[in-house]
């Protein structure tokens, strides 16, 4: 068994509680150990990223316990590109926060690592209730990391966000709790079987419970009509929390895209492509919904968290299509976003922290110190947002929209993430030349505000060198993201993969039992 | 003893939802209580429901209880019970912070 699977989890939860037990009383102790379990985690992941470049399934069964009795973590394409995905946007985040944001609160880097355990965890786990545990983990990270340095606006945006989740939390037992009640397991490759053999009489039933899991699903993804506890809570976050938090919508998109085409996928009977009415006017709703949101947005802060709801539809739309190719354009779509909306918030801070009062407000104010710098970065962020050539977001909203050629929603698929381009750009050029441009001459204001610190330029650079990075070679991860769907859209070898785990002969030792699950 | 647990479990859930939707905090966090009680019922009965039975391999044991769903209850009140307490605190900050007990922070329009 390849013991670096589970290593994703059990090194930020480790690097977690030292850093809670070693390191309370100082701050620079504190960012060593996290940068260095970052760091850490970004090399497991590209490590395991690069086992399953060939394709191959992993399983490891935690406690040896072989599955379905067992828990399992599985290792296979999809979950090594999010395990990934979450180790470089968390890395640059880090990078951000070590320069001043960690220090407004305690215990920002031990509470960052718990949110890192959680992502991780909710990625490569192979158990419906274990993708609950998970989930909890990195909420229950996440509420303590929007509190983060306190305040009335972050308060009123974090009651919002926990009752809310709460609630998900209890309708997600009533799914899970459903499902197990009809096929009497939770292990999702034995679902993936057992659910196709569902009699005619229970599919009811089932189906029941496994839309109430999508609503739980949308929750996490803020799909349209439950998108409306992003945006507050979003933009009331400090930036390097906003960033990680960048991923945490494609948790929700991820377990949407797990359950619904392995679960049940083409081969689940009568149950079979069960969210098909619902996602796709749902998606684009959600992307029309979210630029609406982008282009009426008051401040850059806000604007920038719409953003993220539109980036969601976007995804959702080329996954509800689902066919090999819009899954591969999914997500493609889904790194370039992840990795250019945490770089806007970062970059949206820099910016507020140079105007002065105005902040991120979109009005007239006086000039940032470094026009030309954040200017430049603002631009490129545009444009990868907007989905002009030549960034990665261009690629990306291309392979969408090839894919849904010859699809029947064609027409609307086309006519809504064109139209949604446009106001896009729309957006953020009258946020740029309202930064910018329209500025009055305030030149001693400006000589007082402070440079902002090379590490903070750093990370949003980082970010952006990722999407150019993607933008380059995009040739060999579209090769990858289109592999991923290919394997997703024939779940088999999973499957068969999960079900073989031996039971590990107790030659030396009863195995202990694995505690609660 | 189904028409029984069925309406316990239907008593919880509209009580807890009632209380969620009065948009106070105090009011919410009790609802969400009720709502996790509701939710530890349903999954315990969705192991279906037996009396007397063995959960784990006994000899002489004609049939058994199904034990997973007793763990699964047990991990879902621990994580409610945390979750719980950290609304608890959070509302009490909300409380002080914001000068009401409103989920919105304010007071609705005319209720001052």
């Amino acid at each position: 068994m390849n013991h670096w699977i589970v290593a994703p989890v059990v090194l930020p939860a480790l690097a977690g509680v030292a850093i809670l037990l070693g390191a309370r009383s100082s701050l620079r102790k504190q960012r060593m150990l996290g940068a260095l379990a970052t760091a850490s985690l970004l090399g497991i992941a590209i490590f395991l990223m690069s086992q399953t470049y060939d394709g191959t399934v992993q399983v490891y069964a935690l406690g040896a316990w072989p599955a379905p009795f067992g828990i399992v973590l599985v290792l296979d394409r999809l979950s090594a590109m999010m395990v990934l995905m979450t180790a470089l946007v968390a890395f640059c985040s880090q990078v951000y926060a070590v320069a001043g944001s960690d220090a407004r609160g305690a215990n920002y880097h031990a509470l960052f690592q718990f949110q890192l355990m959680g992502l991780c965890g909710a990625f490569l786990t192979g158990d419906l209730f274990n993708l609950f545990v998970f989930f909890e983990i990195l909420l229950i990270a996440s509420y303590a990391l929007l509190l983060h340095g306190g305040g009335r606006d972050r308060v009123r945006a974090g009651l919002h966000y926990v009752i809310f989740n709460l609630v998900g939390s209890a309708l997600f037992l009533i799914g899970v709790g459903t499902i197990y009640g009809i096929t009497g397991t939770l292990n999702m490759a034995d679902l993936a079987v057992k659910v196709g053999q569902i009699p005619e009489s229970e599919a009811a039933l089932l189906m029941s419970g496994a839309l109430v899991l999508l609503v739980v699903f949308s929750i996490k993804a803020a799909l349209l009509p439950l998108c409306f506890w992003l945006p507050l809570t979003y933009s009331s976050a400090s930036a390097p929390v906003a960033a990680l938090f960048a991923i945490m919508t494609k948790v929700g998109i991820y377990a949407i895209v797990r359950v619904y085409t392995m679960i049940f996928g083409a081969e689940a009977g009568i149950a079979a492509d069960l969210t098909e009415p619902w996602l796709l006017p749902l998606a684009m709703l959600t992307l029309v919904v979210g630029t609406l949101g982008a282009v009426a947005g008051r401040r850059l802060r806000s604007m920038a968290a719409y953003l993220v709801i539109a980036s969601v539809g976007t995804m959702l739309t080329a996954v509800a299509l689902g066919n090999e190719a819009s899954l591969g354009a999914a997500f493609y779509y889904m790194a370039h976003s992840t990795f250019v909306l945490a770089a806007l918030f970062l970059l949206v801070d820099l910016i507020a922290s140079q105007r002065g009062d105005a902040e991120d407000r979109l009005e007239s104010a006086r000039a940032v110190r470094q026009p030309a710098l954040l200017g430049g970065l603002f631009l490129l962020v545009a444009v990868a947002i907007a989905g002009l050539p030549p960034l990665s977001g261009f690629i990306g909203k291309v392979l969408v929209l090839r894919s849904a050629l010859a699809t029947p929603p064609a027409v609307w698929v086309y006519s809504v993430i064109l139209g949604t381009s446009l106001l896009t750009l729309i957006a953020m050029s009258r946020a740029g030349s309202m930064v910018f441009w329209k500025v009055g001459a305030d030149r001693e204001g400006i000589a007082m505000v402070a440079p902002a610190k090379g590490v903070r330029v750093t990370a949003v650079a980082l970010l952006l060198g990722l999407v150019v990075a993607m933008t380059v070679f995009a040739g060999p991860v579209v090769a990858f993201t289109n592999a991923l769907a290919t394997q997703l859209l024939h779940p088999s070898e999973y499957i068969e993969t999960v079900m073989s785990v031996a039971m590990v002969p107790a030659a030396d030792s009863v195995p202990h039992g694995g505690g609660s699950r | 003893m189904e028409f029984l647990f069925a309406s316990a479990l239907g008593v919880l859930v509209t009580a807890g939802v009632y209380l969620l939707l009065r948009a106070r905090t105090f009011p919410v966090v009790l609802g969400l209580a009720l709502l996790g009680y509701a939710v530890n019922f349903y999954i315990f009965a969705m192991g279906r429901l037996r009396v007397g039975l063995a959960p784990i391999i006994s000899e002489g044991a004609s049939a058994y209880a199904d034990p997973i769903p007793q763990a699964l209850v047990l991990t879902a009140i621990v994580i409610g019970f945390a979750m719980t307490a950290f609304v608890l605190v959070l509302s009490l900050r909300a409380n002080f912070d914001l000068g009401n007990d409103h989920v919105d922070g304010r007071p609705p329009v005319g209720e001052e």
